[in-house]
């Protein structure tokens, strides 16, 4: 019995003085970058990792993560940090920022375009903020199955509302955030009075009551992936959804869907780092690489996101140009999410959008 | 010691009284007893006892003022809250904005804000970036200028609640109530109001649930029970089978099977039960949340009631029938009673399970079939309001405990065979 224990013992020592070994080893390596996973993290796996992997030999582990700032506040909180560099929303960037838990960045760092342009000018404004480093244009828009409407097609966003006109489903993400936007623009407030009218009680109600007529015709989704699965099984018609996903879509795997630019939302996203994330070194000679001009040109091939260097612009091919949501006809009537609105009232309008949706 | 009187304690070999010797070994004994158990014990306290504890004392915890705005903080606490505090109060939380702004502390005093006194979180900040960079030490009437809210009796008393270091608002907020203005307690506005009802409707949907789960359960275990072992045995495994697979992958067969372009509704139209364009709502609503639960937790209640069933004679029931009860009537009288405390411990596993499970609902459940533990995931993931997450959590724990204690008087925990 006791002999048995020691051994026990001695091997509990010796497996746990070889993974003490291995991990920091490991670590000093890899890099682990955290992203949302799906056709968006297959993008920067082939347009960041694998050419960085390539020339500078270090390994890229890739995590998924559906959003939002709370495993990042507990890695900190807890002092072990694991993730390297994480892609944000622009409201996760600012709020986590604010909130001390992510690194500050210095964009001096950053490299010029290859005319010379210093990266503070070449990307777009708003794109770099105090602890993050901007990498794409994104955007919610909405898009049906074709082959439910062969008649009349949706064309604007006040026929998302119009389930008269165009009957069947829709799918909506369960989220305050773009539908109520969208309420209103389709209840016809002007593009750039949709946030300041949202600012009103009066016109939180007023967005409540346009998403009451067709509240039981929505099915709601969480996850990006889920739109174009959901209008592929024919679960719905008409569904908001990720640019990017519908072009993967509609594109990669030829399903009959059509994307309505109309009141369209545009969002960034952004590199960020954990504060007191390790391997600092390395994760920012990951940044400067991956927000180089080609590289984000080079990501366009895989999903029809924008780059946020206008130097970039020219290098997309040109068969992915019109998909992007920073193109000109595309862009006519779209809409900036509106970060900061958001983070002032998002915990009272997630909570009413609980309750609406509850009852 | 040595000698011994008549009528004397009893001595052992080594002359020590028989009784002290005895309790000697037994303590040794116990002591052995308990250091085997003691890895078992200390893992309990720190996975289990210790992680509770923190959940409920986060629920009241309030230290973000007093941690960041330490000075302030305490003014405000000394403050009567009557009006607007002094200008010392003003000048102070000016000055700490400013230091707690330039070493990024002053986000988590603008998101505890916004809990309580929505809109106020870029107030905070943007006062604080302003501050932080004026070249002078700032002033109230620098706070003043910034914005007029400064000014407003309301937002200083919302401060000074928030200054003390324990709170009730987290738990207030959970059963949809909030303080107002001058510090009474009243009900949320209505439009906001959501957990009360929450908590309703996960209690019964977890009662639904363990007694669909009884009604399913009691047949098969039944068979289980009565079958030659041969058959059972394949019985067995069709129970436990899908007890073996991946949640996952037996939700997403329920929607497969269950949404409106799913095998039964096309089954249905195809039979011409229903119209093409009458296709039912099976999925991603309550019925979708009931029907997936019932499915998952089905062995928890089949697997009690059988090794209960498996242990009550045949011979009682034939007993029964020859003295001239009907099958009904000895199924009733003589069967049923045995079978109560497997049927007590299936419904205690089923329902405190069904109570608190989460993944189901939320794949399932669509817009009226999510259960409080989806909102208490919402804001541990998303929202970050930890606090309130703890105190629904809270509230959830004191719910289970109390339905416990009844279920103890009503049924007795004793009274319960888990095999």
């Amino acid at each position: 019995m006791n002999r048995m224990m020691k051994y026990t013992g001695a091997a509990v020592v010796a497996l746990s003085a070889a993974a003490y070994a291995a991990g920091p080893a490991a670590a000093a390596d890899a890099l682990t970058v955290v992203s949302w996973g799906g056709a968006y993290t297959k993008s920067q796996v082939e347009a960041y990792h694998k050419p960085y992997t390539a020339k500078t030999g270090t390994k890229i582990n890739s995590e998924d993560y559906n959003g939002g700032l709370a495993q990042v506040r507990a890695q900190v909180e807890a002092g072990n940090v694991t993730w390297n560099l994480v892609d944000v929303e622009l409201s996760d960037a600012v709020r986590g920022c604010d909130e001390g838990i992510l690194e500050p960045i210095d964009h001096s760092i950053l490299p010029a375009a290859p005319d010379g342009t210093a990266a503070a000018d070449d990307f777009l404004p708003n794109t770099l903020t105090e602890c993050s480093v901007g990498t794409i244009v994104w955007s919610t828009v909405f898009a049906f199955d074709a082959s439910k409407y062969p008649d009349a097609k949706p064309t604007e966003i006040a026929d998302l509302f119009d389930t008269e006109k165009f009957p069947g489903k829709r799918g909506l993400r369960k989220n305050p955030k773009v539908n109520l936007e969208w309420a209103l623009m389709a209840d016809g407030v002007p593009l750039e009075q949709v946030y300041e009218v949202l600012g009103t009680p009066e016109g939180v109600d007023r967005a409540f009551a346009k998403l009451d007529t067709i509240k039981d015709d929505v099915i709601w989704w969480e996850a990006g992936a889920q739109p174009p699965q959901m209008l592929a099984d024919g679960e719905v018609s008409i569904a908001s959804a990720y640019n990017g996903r519908l072009f993967n879509a509609i594109f990669t795997e030829k399903k009959p869907f059509e994307i309505i630019w109309d009141g369209q939302v545009w969002d960034l996203d952004l590199w960020v780092i954990p504060k007191g994330a390790k391997n600092m070194e390395a994760t920012l000679d990951f940044v400067k690489f991956s927000t180089d001009t080609q590289r984000l040109a080079d990501q366009s091939k895989w999903i029809s996101y924008g780059p946020v260097r206008q130097s970039s612009f020219p290098l997309v091919a040109d068969d992915v140009k019109p998909h992007m949501p920073t193109a000109p006809e595309n862009f006519k009537a779209a809409l900036q999410n509106d970060f900061e609105f958001w983070a002032d009232n998002a915990d009272e309008l997630n909570e009413r959008f609980a309750a609406w949706l509850a009852k | 010691m040595a000698q011994v009187e008549a009528g004397g304690p009893m001595l052992d070999a080594a002359g020590v009284p028989l009784k002290v010797s005895l309790a000697r070994a037994e303590r040794r004994n116990r002591m052995r007893a308990l250091g085997l158990v003691l890895p078992l014990l200390a893992f309990i306290l720190i996975t289990f006892v210790y992680p509770i504890a923190l959940m409920v004392f986060r629920g009241v915890d309030n230290p973000t003022v007093s941690e960041f705005l330490p000075e302030t903080a305490e003014m405000l606490r000394a403050w009567d809250g009557e009006g607007l505090p002094e200008d010392a109060v003003f000048a102070s939380m000016a000055r700490e904005f400013a230091k707690a702004s330039k070493e990024r502390t002053l986000g988590k005093v603008a998101t505890r804000l916004n809990y309580e006194l929505s809109g106020s979180r870029s107030l905070v900040t943007k006062s604080g970036r302003n501050l932080r960079r004026l070249k002078t030490e700032p002033t109230k009437a620098d706070l003043v200028a910034l914005d007029k809210r400064w000014n407003q009796p309301e937002t200083w008393s919302v401060l000074k609640r928030l200054a003390e270091p324990y709170t009730l608002s987290y738990y207030l907020a959970a059963i949809d109530k909030t303080y107002n203005v001058d510090g009474a307690i009243v009900d949320q506005p209505e439009s906001r109001q959501i957990y009360v009802a929450l908590f309703l409707r996960t209690l019964w949907v977890s009662l639904l649930i363990t007694a669909l789960c009884v009604l399913l359960a009691y047949p098969i275990a039944y068979l289980m029970a009565i079958l030659p072992t041969k058959t059972s045995n394949l019985l067995m495994i069709l129970v436990l089978l899908p007890f073996w697979t991946s949640l996952l992958v037996r939700t997403s067969s329920w929607i497969v099977l269950l949404q409106t372009e799913g095998v039964l509704n096309d089954i249905l139209v195809w039979t011409g039960i229903i119209g093409d364009d009458g296709r039912i709502q099976m999925i991603y609503n309550m019925t979708g949340t009931v029907v997936a639960m019932v499915h998952i937790l089905l062995p928890f209640m089949v697997l009690p009631l059988f090794s209960v069933m498996k242990t009550i004679s045949p011979t009682y029931m034939r007993a029964a029938k020859s003295l001239g009860a009907t099958p009904a009537r000895a199924f009733w009288t003589v069967y049923f009673p045995q079978t109560v405390p497997g049927i007590g411990a299936g419904s205690i596993l089923v329902f405190i399970l069904a109570i608190g499970y989460y993944i189901t609902p939320a794949l399932v459940g669509g817009r009226t079939g999510q259960l409080i533990s989806n909102f208490i995931a919402y804001h541990m993931q998303q929202s970050l309001n930890w606090g309130l997450a703890a105190a629904l959590g809270g509230i959830l724990l004191a719910g289970v405990l109390a339905l416990y204690w009844i279920y103890n008087r009503l049924v007795g925990i004793d009274n319960m065979k888990l095999g």
